[in-house]
C-alpha cells in the first residue's frame, strides 16, 4: 500500500489481434486500473499479430497475458481479466475497502 | 495467419490414410530409422514420439532437426517446454552436434517456453494464439521445414483449463499441417497410456514408441513404430543406441530375406577344403560357421580365408574378440600365413576389441559402421561365441541375424568361428546360431591309438555339393592342409600315424553318421 501510493504502475497487455478476448481484457484492465490505481498507472498494449517477434522475446504463449513490469517483481496474469479478484491478487493490488 | 486455419484445411488427416497415393516422406538422416520407415517420417505432418523419462525422445528429435539442417537443407525449429536452450546445446554437444553454429547460420532456431503454473495467475478466458504466433514467426524467420515440440504436454501442467489446452492442441496439429512442416511432437509415456494426456488422439499419421530397459546392468534401448498410416512398417522392436555419433537404430532385420544369391565362388583359403566344396569354395555372400573346441584350428582356418581374400585383392575386415592384432599376426606366421603385408597394403584390417567393452547393440553398431566405412568383401568374426558374454542367447542370435542380413545384402562373405566347450554344453549355442548360417563346419579332435588328431567335417553347405567325409586337418609351417582320413575295413577311422599304415584312402561313400562327427 505504501509502495502503491508513490509509484507508477507499468502494465503491459499482450493480445493477438482485435478478438473479443482482447477487447474484453483491455476493457477490464482499464476499469480495474481506474478503480484501484487511478493516476498511477500506464498501460501498454502489445499486439502480437503486428509484432510477432515479441512472443518469443517476452516469452508469451497464452493470450491475453498481462505483465506487471513495475513495481518489481514481474508478475504474469493470463486470461481476459474478467475475474477481478484474481487480477488484484495477481497484481498484488489491495482492493479498496468499499469494494467487496 | 492461424485465424484462417479452419477454412483452409478442414479435415486434413482423412487424405493420407486411404492410401490413394504414397505418402511423401522426410528422411530423418538417423541411421536405421529411415530404413524401417521406408524413407522417413510423413512429410508435412506431425509424428508422435513417446516414451518414458530418459528414453531418448529429445535427442532423437534434436537429431532429426540437425540432420535435416545439415543433410537435407531443411532448417528446423526446436520449441522446448522442458529443457532450456543452454541445456539442449549441452546435450547436443555430447552427440557431436554444434547447435550454436547451426543457430548462427539460421539453420536452427531454439526456443524455450517457460510455463510455470506457480508463476501465473489465471483470471479469465484465454487461448494459445500466442504460441501459434510465436511458432509461426520462428518457422517463417528461418524458412523452417521441420519442427519439434518437446514436450508440448507440459502445457497441461502449466495451465489449469484442460478444455482450452485440448482444443488448442487439436488446432495446433491442424495448423502444423497447413504450415507444411514435418514435425516431431514428443510425449511422456505413463503406465498403460502412450502419453500422459492422450496426444496420440491428435497425431494420427505416425507414432513411434521408445523404451529403455535395464537388464544385467546394461541399458538397452528399443524403438517401435506403433503406427504409420499409409505406409508399410516393421512392427518389431528395434534396438537403438545413443552415442557420440547420435542415434542409430538397428533395423537390419527389416531387410528380410530379399538379398541376392550369388553363384560366384570364394576360396576357403585351403585347397583341400575348397575341394570338399566341389573344388570351388564357398558361395560369395555366404555366412560360414566354423565351430570347434579350443585349439582345433578355427582361427587358422579364418586366417587362411582372410589371406586368400587379400591375395585376390579383396578387402578383409577381421573382428578379433579374443586376441590382439599383433598376437594374431604372430600366431599365424607360425603356420606360414603372413598377414602383416596385407595389413600394410590396407587390404586387411584387424579390429580387436574385448566383447565386454561394449553392450551387444553397441557392438553391432560399431561393426556396422566399420563395414560401412571400410567396405570389405570378406569379414571374419573370431570368435562369435564371445558375444554371448555380453548378451543372452536370443539376443545374440537376433544380433547375428541382423549382421548376417546386412552382409548378405552387400554380398560380403563372412566367416564366424565358434568356440564349443569340450563337454558339449555350448553346442546348444551352435545350434541356435547355425540355423542362420549357410555353411557349418565342425573342427574336432579325434582320439585314437594314443594320439589326438585334428579333423574337419562339413555339417551343412546350402546349395552346394559337398563332401560328407571327415578329413584330417593338419597344421604345418606352410599352413593348413587337409588329408583324407582312411577307413579300415571294419569302418573305424585311421587317422594320424595310423593313416600311414592304411594303404588306400577310402573313397567309399557315406561314413557312418555318428562316427566321424566329433570326438566328445
Amino acid at each position: 500500500m505504501k509502495d502503491g501510493k508513490r509509484r507508477t504502475w507499468r502494465l503491459r497487455l499482450y493480445v493477438a489481434g482485435q478478438t473479443p478476448k482482447s477487447i474484453t481484457a483491455l476493457a477490464n484492465l482499464q476499469r480495474l486500473c481506474d478503480n484501484h490505481l487511478a493516476g498511477r498507472y500506464r498501460i501498454e498494449v502489445v499486439d502480437l499479430v503486428s509484432q510477432p517477434h515479441r512472443a518469443r522475446r517476452d516469452d508469451i504463449v497464452v493470450v491475453p497475458t498481462l505483465v506487471r513490469q513495475l513495481p518489481p517483481p514481474i508478475r504474469k496474469i493470463i486470461g481476459d481479466l474478467s475475474n477481478v479478484e484474481r487480477v488484484l491478487v495477481g497484481l498484488d493490488v489491495l482492493p479498496r475497502d468499499d469494494e467487496e | 495467419m492461424p485465424t484462417s486455419v479452419h477454412r483452409s484445411n478442414p479435415v486434413p488427416t482423412k487424405r493420407a490414410g486411404n492410401g490413394r497415393q504414397p505418402l511423401a516422406k522426410a528422411p530423418t538422416g538417423i541411421p536405421g530409422l529411415d530404413e524401417i520407415t521406408n524413407g522417413g517420417l510423413p512429410r508435412g505432418r506431425p509424428t508422435l514420439v513417446c516414451g518414458g523419462a530418459g528414453c531418448g525422445k529429445t535427442l532423437l528429435a534434436l537429431e532429426f532437426l540437425v540432420r535435416g539442417a545439415l543433410e537435407y537443407d531443411e532448417p528446423g525449429v526446436f520449441m522446448s517446454f522442458e529443457e532450456t536452450a543452454d541445456d539442449l546445446v549441452d546435450n547436443a554437444r555430447s552427440l557431436g552436434f554444434d547447435l550454436p553454429r547451426l543457430s548462427a547460420r539460421r539453420r536452427l532456431l531454439l526456443d524455450y517456453v517457460r510455463l510455470e503454473r506457480s508463476e501465473l495467475t489465471e483470471a479469465g478466458a484465454y487461448d494459445l494464439e500466442g504460441l501459434f504466433i510465436r511458432l509461426g514467426h520462428a518457422i517463417d524467420s528461418i524458412g523452417a521445414k521441420r519442427v519439434v515440440l518437446d514436450t508440448i504436454e507440459l502445457l497441461f501442467s502449466g495451465l489449469s483449463d484442460r478444455f482450452v489446452v485440448r482444443a488448442e492442441l487439436a488446432r495446433l496439429f491442424r495448423w502444423l499441417k497447413t504450415k507444411r512442416v514435418t514435425a516431431i511432437v514428443t510425449g511422456e509415456r505413463e503406465a498403460e497410456h502412450l502419453t500422459r494426456h492422450g496426444l496420440e488422439e491428435y497425431v494420427s499419421d505416425c507414432v513411434i514408441l521408445l523404451d529403455q530397459r535395464v537388464k544385467e546392468q546394461s541399458a538397452t534401448r528399443r524403438l517401435r513404430i506403433l503406427k504409420y498410416r499409409g505406409s508399410a512398417h516393421g512392427g518389431n522392436e528395434m534396438p537403438f543406441l545413443i552415442d557420440d555419433h547420435g542415434v542409430s537404430v538397428l533395423p537390419i532385420t527389416s531387410l528380410g530375406l530379399a538379398h541376392p544369391a550369388s553363384t560366384a565362388h570364394v576360396s576357403t583359403g585351403v585347397s583341400g577344403l575348397d575341394e570338399m566344396f566341389g573344388k570351388k569354395g564357398y558361395f560369395r555372400g555366404n555366412s560360414v560357421l566354423v565351430s570347434g573346441t579350443a585349439g582345433t584350428g578355427k582361427s587358422s582356418l579364418a586366417a587362411h580365408f582372410a589371406e586368400a581374400a587379400c591375395r585376390r585383392g579383396e578387402r578383409c575386415l577381421y573382428f578379433a574378440f579374443e586376441e590382439s592384432p599383433s598376437q594374431i599376426v604372430r600366431n599365424m606366421r607360425s603356420i606360414g600365413v603372413h598377414l602383416a603385408p596385407w595389413m600394410r597394403r590396407d587390404l586387411l584390417h584387424i579390429h580387436a576389441q574385448r566383447p565386454t567393452a561394449l553392450g551387444l547393440e553397441a557392438h553391432l553398431v560399431a561393426m556396422h559402421r566399420l563395414i560401412d566405412d571400410w567396405r570389405p568383401r570378406v569379414v571374419v568374426v573370431d570368435p562369435v561365441t564371445n558375444m554371448i558374454a555380453v548378451g543372452s542367447e536370443i539376443e545374440v542370435k537376433a544380433m547375428l541375424a541382423r549382421l548376417i542380413d546386412l552382409m548378405k545384402l552387400r554380398q560380403i562373405t563372412a566367416l564366424f568361428t565358434s568356440l564349443t566347450e569340450a563337454d558339449g554344453a555350448a553346442e546348444r549355442t551352435d545350434l541356435g546360431v547355425s540355423s542362420l548360417m549357410d555353411v557349418w563346419m565342425l573342427l574336432g579332435n579325434l582320439e585314437a591309438n594314443g594320439e589326438r588328431n585334428r579333423a574337419i567335417q562339413i555339417v551343412k553347405a546350402r546349395g552346394m555339393a559337398h563332401s560328407n567325409q571327415v578329413r584330417e586337418f593338419v597344421m604345418t609351417d606352410r599352413g593348413v592342409t587337409l588329408v583324407d582320413v582312411s577307413r579300415r575295413a571294419d569302418g573305424s577311422v585311421a587317422i594320424g600315424s595310423a593313416r600311414g599304415a592304411q594303404q588306400q584312402p577310402t573313397r567309399a561313400g557315406a561314413p557312418q553318421p555318428g562316427r566321424g562327427r566329433k570326438a566328445k
